[in-house]
């Protein structure tokens, strides 16, 4: 069942995560919806042609990534995961180089926005493909194995439409079998674009999915950062140690539509995200720090400023660089030149 | 052919499987990053009997049975090149690979290419395919022309025990995903010579099977041992056919095509796989477009019909192949022109 954070006064549950910590995942929150807006905005002003939010998710993906452990772990995420990505090293500028499809992207241009790539940092290259990544994952976990490299795992993340598809169902029953280190976390936002969690499946949790695959599945609040990270962080301490992998199912919901291309209004009522809004893990979680005296208003007030800044600054660098070259298109088919008619001498 | 390491030199005769067999054998002997994941790859030793002995020599950490599922035996092993293992994939038949379409056509072939080189995909797909076995619809398709659409996927279908070393070991040692087709039909009823020690052939380049002036014959798989025969029957008729081993299908060689074509200025392309969209459309456009005027008569092809796949029954498996004789038939035709 989930573990509950407990809020009264200054007797903060903070699951041994120190202030610093716990303002570095407020920061990373507050962040996430800024790059979220911003987005948005870009996409409104005409100046990208796509954007897709993760409001709501904040909470799931600054605890989780609080858990991962850069240099060791490898992150295989979906995409709706700005958090995460932001949380294991990426920053503003390379997001918005993506939003912006400049040369400065990793992809130099060619992937979809928050379909990240950071070999660097331990960040699988992913499709848009739903749960196709997830047997990528099971493979980079299969190999730390057969290298014998404990102590690194890998958390592999999706929605919870995602369980739904076939290799989602094949990449766990392996990596149970193996008894590979991963994290399958489910961010469970209750819609797959319009298609709701009782339309997916036939029982309440995805962790309820989990006794089937004889692996231990935990359910925690997403809404809530600290025990998002207390589930992953045990999870995935469990898979570092050889004691195999898990399912952690993170409830939260998605405030905004799927993407800047799709409207919501058409399949959910106003009300119940109205109704859910007022759960919003961002203002809560500043509120928890602030009542348990983590931190003042002032510093708050700052954090956020600071965020801003950060957005604009990368905003106006990402923009001001240039497009990929035409010829950039023929480049990276496979190693050497791309040529499917071969020519010798 | 017991399994020990291949001698460094001289020549050994041996059948097609067994050349699968020695390769694979002394991959895994050469370089620990390379693994065998499949469908009873393990304890049965592969339905063939190609890894067979290899879990007791190189352990299951290596030599892994996987669950029952193709899709993710393609998709782990995916990760697994991502993070720099050099996994072999084995799909138990080329018939059951449809349901990794996704993760080698999405995934695989394009890994280098969505990250910009950030990750790479070196991994080898075998599958054994074709007909001829009595295989019905589910033990004997061709599936190459499904995949050669893809632009970073290499395809190889080497048909001789040589050319299955040389390429088998130039597939391993390739950074990018490949697609590495074994005609089920030739396993054990081709046999030759084999070169010890370690090579590869280089990807891409067909070879001239057999020399001749009148007529040009592209083929590849059982196929291809059907018009050398055929070829040689002519031979006696005063018709001279150079045939000419396609092997990689993806890159595809147009060095040697064109230079044959110019030669004898009459092309055949001969495949079991059905004619329409198939590897021979994309030989004769190439041709077409690169010397139609030096052509002496229309480009033929001969491959199969445009039906799902062959029967179970013998009639129905013998009309869907094309028997030697038919290819004997067009080559002397095309020869009149």
């Amino acid at each position: 069942m989930p573990k509950t954070t407990v809020t009264r006064g200054r007797e903060l549950d903070r699951a041994g995560l120190s202030d610093e910590q716990l303002i570095a995942m407020l920061r990373n929150m507050l962040l996430q919806r800024q790059l979220d807006n911003r987005g948005f905005q870009l996409n409104r002003q005409g100046k990208i042609p796509f954007a897709l939010g993760s409001e709501g998710h904040e909470a799931v993906q600054a605890g989780a990534a609080m858990a991962f452990e850069r240099g060791a772990d490898v992150l295989v995420p979906y995409y709706r995961d700005l958090g995460l990505a932001l949380g294991v090293g990426m920053t503003a500028f390379e997001i918005l180089s993506s939003l912006f499809a400049r040369v400065t992207d990793r992809s130099m241009g060619r992937q979809f926005p928050n379909h990240y790539t950071n070999h660097d940092l331990g960040v699988l290259s992913i499709s848009s493909i739903i749960a196709g990544h997830c047997t990528h994952a099971v493979g980079v976990a299969a190999a730390f194995k057969y290298r014998g490299e404990a102590g690194r795992a890998v958390l592999c993340t999706t929605g919870e439409g995602a369980t739904s598809q076939g290799e989602w169902h094949e990449s766990v029953n392996y990596a149970a079998v193996h008894a590979l280190p991963i994290v399958f976390l489910v961010e469970n936002n209750e819609w797959a674009i319009s298609t709701p969690q009782d339309m997916q499946m036939h029982v309440a949790n995805v962790a309820d999915k989990a006794p089937a695959y004889g692996l231990p599945g935990a359910v925690c609040d997403g809404f809530s950062p600290i025990a998002t990270y207390v589930s992953v962080h045990e999870a995935l301490e469990r898979a570092r140690s050889g004691g195999g992998p898990a399912i952690v199912e993170a409830k939260c919901y998605r405030f905004l539509s799927h993407s800047t291309d799709d409207d919501d209004r058409t399949y959910r009522s106003r009300e119940i995200i109205e109704e859910r809004r007022k759960l919003d893990p961002v203002p809560r979680f500043e509120a928890l720090l602030i009542d348990a005296g983590v931190i003042d208003e002032a510093r708050a007030k700052s954090l956020k400023q600071d965020v801003l800044r950060e957005t604009n600054e990368a905003t106006d660098a990402a923009e001001a660089q240039a497009y990929p070259t035409p010829e950039s298109l023929y480049t990276n088919v496979v190693a050497g030149d791309y040529r499917p008619w071969q020519e010798f001498q | 052919m017991t399994v020990t390491a291949q001698q460094q030199t001289g020549t050994t005769v041996m059948t097609n499987v067994e050349a699968v067999r020695t390769t694979l054998h002394d991959a895994l002997v050469r370089d620990d990053r390379v693994l065998i994941m499949g469908e009873d790859v393990g304890a049965r030793g592969n339905v063939f009997l190609i890894t067979k002995g290899f879990l007791e020599e190189f352990g299951a950490q290596r030599i892994i049975d996987t669950p029952l599922a193709e899709a993710s035996i393609v998709g782990i092993a995916i990760g697994m090149a991502m993070e720099g293992l050099r996994p072999i994939a084995e799909i138990q038949f080329a018939d059951f690979i449809y349901p990794a379409f996704n993760q080698i056509v999405g995934e695989a072939a394009k890994t280098r290419y969505r990250s910009n080189g950030d990750y790479t995909c070196p991994m080898v797909i075998r599958t054994p395919y074709g007909g001829g076995v009595r295989g019905a619809l589910s033990h004997s398709v061709s599936i190459e022309a499904l995949f050669y659409h893809v632009p970073g996927l290499t395809i190889l279908a080497p048909s001789t025990p040589a050319d299955i070393k040389g390429l088998l070991n130039a597939a391993i040692e390739c950074p990018d995903p490949v697609l590495f087709l074994e005609h089920k039909k030739t396993y054990r009823s081709v046999k030759g010579e084999v070169p010890g020690g370690y090579y590869t052939i280089p990807i891409g380049k067909a070879d001239v099977k057999k020399a001749g002036t009148h007529v040009t014959a592209v083929s590849y798989g059982y196929n291809l041992h059907q018009a050398l025969e055929a070829a040689n029957r002519l031979e006696g008729d005063g018709v001279s056919v150079e045939v000419i081993d396609l092997r990689s299908i993806r890159p595809m060689d147009k060095t040697t095509i064109l230079d044959s074509v110019r030669k004898t200025r009459k092309l055949i392309i001969i495949h079991e796989d059905n004619k329409f969209g198939g590897i021979g459309a994309e030989i004769s456009a190439m041709v077409a477009e690169e010397a139609f005027f030096e052509l002496d008569a229309p480009i033929r092809r001969l491959a199969g019909p445009d039906v799902p796949a062959m029967g179970y029954a013998l009639p129905l498996e013998e009309e869907f192949l094309v028997s030697t004789d038919q290819m004997a038939d067009a080559m002397r035709e095309l020869a009149k022109y």
